[in-house]
């Protein structure tokens, strides 16, 4: 018999925080991709001998802000400690993060999967500062401190997780609540998310967890999925074989979409943790972090919750929506313009909306078709002032030019008709062009009726009031039958 | 008198007076240095250049009378821990042979605005590790009173230079009595300073929760001057002290007795082993401070035994953890003729650090380690709890406790080098302070076969005014500070 398995998988986030200035100096923080390298260093975030960390307290603001929203206990008392192993993007030999004490535990996110809704545990959320950034060229290796020293909040999971689809849905989440907050900038491709995943598996309806590997560096969603599927894939062949999974560190490589094996277990690192003698533990005023939570703003949750409510959408159309915050205030924007209903104006963002940003490429901040056009372009076409072929023309030349929908309708001259002797002249020009097509649905085939729709759409250039043109048809081939 | 025997504040009046100049006593100070320090061996670098600048900048200052302050013009040195800007801070340590900060301390730069005028720097144990400069990656300092003998450590070039006349101050550096005991071995004052109550920023670390920089100098009352002007709150050091600083020359000079102050003497270090002189001495000069008018009891610190194991076990760690760093990337000595960047680690290491740095890393290392941390840095964490809160429990009674500084006087160069365990051992009156954090001055009181005793007056956290107080006025009535050495 073949015995199946289950995936269990958790996962550590790594987020940069959205700070002006590091972690622990006052050095700006700045794009790791465009920045002159080793421009925005001091002694503190380079390990200068004798320099000291300063806690910045935005960062502490955020991470607390992200500890709410993840629904965390916040602890009013945390600690620093140095996680020591060598490294050289690692200036001090040691890396200040939380340990035992860390900023915030025992919160939960919610994600949807095919089952339905389901609770992923968060275990903690802790604060600690990124290293800077090694790169290899010429049998040289380069070490840029920029990013050395700048925040990170790692975010992580209890073994929750039961499929790729599941961790790729957490993930997601995860960076929409990151982006409802304000608190990262969500550039995945700058690397200011980062993912490692825990991964193991075991017979399915078994308890008890078999041993673990850790997957690194997953910088996209795509390597998320691919790395856990690929590591699910090999685990289950061993198990299947009869063999054993050592416990170890594994890398990932985008280009062959395997992962491989970084450090076995007898070569693990001792970290030798030990709290942070420079820096006093981290006290928080139980009044501050009130007033963090009193100016959280509306969390995916409740938007969803919100738009059900409000606007008359089904669940999945509101998810849709609030997937992601630019997207579900854009649509806001749109729909306080319009006189249309949530739905209608829905179905135009799900629609030629997201095909536009799909296909641009160009993201949904940065797109200028103004909320007003766009809520005036559905409105028009709610009204019949121009067909929906028409409107989605006008669409495309709005995004393209930005021109207001009225100008475009006028230039190209695409308002719609329902004058019924124009569309009459059209009907009767198509019926007499296709006598044989005329004959066949007359001998009973109805199906032809789409065609000849389409034939007079071609000859009134698409300004002819479908509803109008089918009962002209209609009523034309009738005739024809006596 | 010589310019080099002039207390701060002498010199200090014949500069504002403009009876010399600074670059007058600064050339003084160079020249004794250009004779002297060959034997002695307290400095690693001389910052001539910088020093002659920085003078006349200062004769400018006193030429326009604006803004002097009792450091105007003054020469001293620096620990070779305090981090000067373009000038060498090795930490006597090969691995920062020629390494540069691009940055001063923070200490340094009050006495920069004040226009003090820096010398150069001093000798020491590889980063601070030892009790006799033999540690020095570089050489072993002398004691200006036997050229045999220890200068003590780690500050030993600090208290050597301070005592043979080769500068007015220096800036020490106590971790676990580097400030006070080679003061007591070279007879001079030297102030352990509340934890925090000077930034340590710019100081290179050994234990970070152990370090403070601390003025050393001829007399207690140049120790207030100089406290005066490094002390006090640092944004860039978050275990930096918030308390106002104050005026301690002021309140000295308004102090006529100590009637009110009752002196603690702890009975757990006046105990078999101590040296009859060093014993007679300290109890000599508790009884002049009695007849000054404090009142003077009997106290306990009963986990005084433990102090010793507890100290080096929580600086095996975090200097394990500090020393990382120098790793030959950054700074420093760097391997590059090496296959590897594992190899580069490796034989920088190999090459840059001394013997005692290595066996205290790798104690460090092991005790950090997973599965060993409960057993050993959790556990010291704990005793160091309660060596706290006998001190603590005693300052409840008394305002300030007085014992000798170290068992005996200085020790013969090589007679315990080959002993780590001897000398770790000669730390045990002194290495409690810095377990508690408290401040402890060290005040020359007595002189045995031609070498200095010290007594140790330590006092609740900030109680640097008290310590001044007793011992500026012990002072002002004996003279075993103004001694110096026959050179």
């Amino acid at each position: 018999m073949q015995l199946k398995y289950e995936p269990i998988i958790g996962l550590e986030v790594h987020a940069e925080l959205l700070t002006k200035s590091k972690m622990f100096c006052g050095c700006e923080v700045v794009d790791s991709i465009t920045a002159k390298p080793n421009h925005y260093i001091c002694p503190v975030c380079t390990g200068q001998p004798g320099a000291l960390p300063v806690l910045n307290k935005k960062a502490v603001e955020l991470a607390v802000c992200v500890g709410l929203a993840l629904d965390c206990k916040i602890h009013t008392e945390s600690i620093f400690a140095r996680k020591n192993y060598f490294y050289p993007d690692l200036p001090k030999g040691y890396q200040i993060s939380q340990y035992d004490q860390p900023l915030a535990i025992d919160g939960k996110i919610q994600i949807e999967t095919e089952a339905g809704i389901k609770e992923v545990r968060i275990r903690r959320v802790h604060l600690e500062e990124d290293t800077g950034k090694l790169s290899h060229a010429d049998g040289h290796s380069f070490i840029d401190y920029n990013r050395s020293g700048v925040p990170l909040l790692e975010i992580v999971t209890e073994p929750d997780l039961r499929s790729s689809e599941e961790a790729k849905a957490y993930a997601t989440k995860l960076h929409a609540i990151l982006r409802y907050l304000d608190v990262n900038s969500g550039d995945m491709e700058k690397g200011v998310i980062r993912f490692e995943a825990n991964v193991s598996v075991r017979e399915a309806g078994s308890e008890g967890l078999n041993t673990r590997t850790e997957i690194k560096n997953l910088n996209s969603f795509r390597a998320l999925v691919q790395g856990a599927d690929y590591e699910i894939k090999r685990q289950t062949e061993i198990y299947s074989r009869g063999g054993i999974i050592e416990q170890e560190t594994l890398g990932f490589n985008e280009a062959t979409g395997k992962t491989y094996s970084q450090r076995g277990k007898e070569s693990a690192h001792d970290y030798r943790y030990f709290p942070e003698p420079d820096l006093p533990p981290l006290v928080l005023d139980s009044d501050w972090i009130e007033s963090i939570r009193a100016s959280l703003p509306e969390l995916p949750e409740a938007k969803t919750k919100r738009f059900i409510a409000d606007f008359g959408l089904t669940p999945s159309e509101a998810r849709f929506l609030t997937a992601e915050l630019s997207l579900a205030d854009y649509f806001e924007r749109v729909l306080a313009k319009s006189k249309s209903p949530a739905k209608t104006v829905h179905s135009w963002i799900a629609g030629e909306f997201m095909r536009y940003v799909n296909d641009s490429g160009i993201s949904i901040e940065d797109i200028t078709l103004s909320p007003e056009s766009f809520a005036k372009l559905i409105d028009m076409t709610a009204d019949k002032v121009i067909s929906g072929n028409s409107a989605k023309v006008v669409f495309n030349e709005m995004v393209k030019n930005g021109s207001n929908p009225e100008q475009i309708v006028q230039e190209k001259g695409l308002a719609q008709v329902s004058d019924e002797s124009f569309i009459q002249d059209a009907v009767m020009k198509v019926l007499n062009d296709n006598p044989s097509e005329v004959e066949k649905y007359l001998a009973g085939k109805d199906t032809l009726l789409q065609w000849f729709m389409g034939r007079v759409a071609r000859a009134t250039k698409g300004k002819a009031d479908p509803n109008v043109a089918k009962e002209l048809l209609v009523k034309a081939l009738e005739e024809r039958r006596k | 008198m010589d310019l080099h025997e002039l207390s701060i504040q002498q010199a200090h009046e014949l500069l504002s007076s403009r009876k010399v100049s600074s670059e007058e006593l600064t050339r003084a100070y160079l020249e004794r240095i250009r004779r002297l320090d060959p034997q002695i061996k307290s400095y690693v670098t001389v910052s001539e250049e910088l020093a002659l600048k920085q003078a006349k900048e200062a004769d400018q200052r006193i030429k326009t009378g604006e803004g002097l302050t009792p450091l105007t013009g003054i020469p001293y040195s620096a620990k070779d821990s305090i981090s000067t800007r373009g000038i060498n801070t090795t930490c006597s340590s090969k691995i920062l042979e020629n390494y540069k900060p691009f940055y001063d301390a923070t200490a340094i730069k009050k006495l920069n605005s004040s226009n003090s005028v820096l010398l150069g720097k001093n000798n020491m144990d590889e980063f601070g590790m030892g009790s006799s400069t033999e540690n020095s990656g570089f050489f072993t300092t002398r004691n200006p009173w036997n050229f045999d003998y220890v200068p003590g450590g780690s500050s030993g070039g600090s208290a050597a230079a301070v005592a043979a006349g080769l500068t007015p101050f220096s800036l020490g550096e106590d971790t676990g009595g580097s400030v006070r005991m080679p003061a007591s071995f070279c007879g001079v004052t030297g102030l352990k300073t509340t934890y925090g109550r000077v930034s340590r920023y710019g100081l290179i670390p050994l234990v970070s929760s152990f370090d403070t920089i601390g003025p050393m100098a001829r007399s207690v009352y140049d120790v207030a001057l100089v406290l005066e002007t490094i002390a006090g709150h640092d944004a860039k050091d978050s275990t930096s002290r918030l308390e106002p600083v104050e005026n301690y020359s002021e309140i000295l000079k308004t102090t006529e007795n100590l009637r009110g102050l009752r002196i603690g003497i702890p009975k757990e270090y006046f105990v078999e082993g101590l040296d009859s002189a060093v014993d007679f001495s300290v109890r000599d000069a508790i009884k002049h401070i009695e007849s000054l008018g404090a009142e003077v009891i009997e106290v306990s610190l009963p986990h005084t035994q433990y102090a010793i194991p507890v100290y080096y076990l929580i600086l095996f760690a975090e200097a394990s953890s500090n020393l990382a760093k120098y790793d030959g990337i950054r700074f420093g000595l760097s391997e590059r003729s090496v296959e590897s960047l594992m190899d580069v680690y490796l034989k920088t290491r190999e090459t840059g650090f001394g013997a005692e740095t290595k066996r205290r890393i790798m104690l460090g290392t092991f005790a950090l380690s997973a599965g060993y941390y409960d057993a050993y840095y959790l556990k010291a964490q704990k005793v160091r709890t309660l060596i706290r809160q006998d001190f603590q429990k005693a300052f409840e009674t008394c305002d300030a406790l007085i014992t000798p500084v170290a068992p005996a006087t200085a020790f013969r160069i090589g007679e315990k080098i080959t002993n780590p365990l001897d000398m770790y051992l000669s730390d045990v009156f002194v290495v409690a302070v810095n377990l508690a954090g408290i401040p402890a001055l060290s005040v020359p009181c007595g002189i045995s076969n031609g070498l200095p005793i010290g007594m140790q007056i330590m006092g609740p956290h900030l109680s640097e005014e008290t310590l001044l107080r007793i011992g500026h006025l012990y002072q002002s009535q004996t003279d075993w500070h103004t001694k110096h050495p026959p050179l």
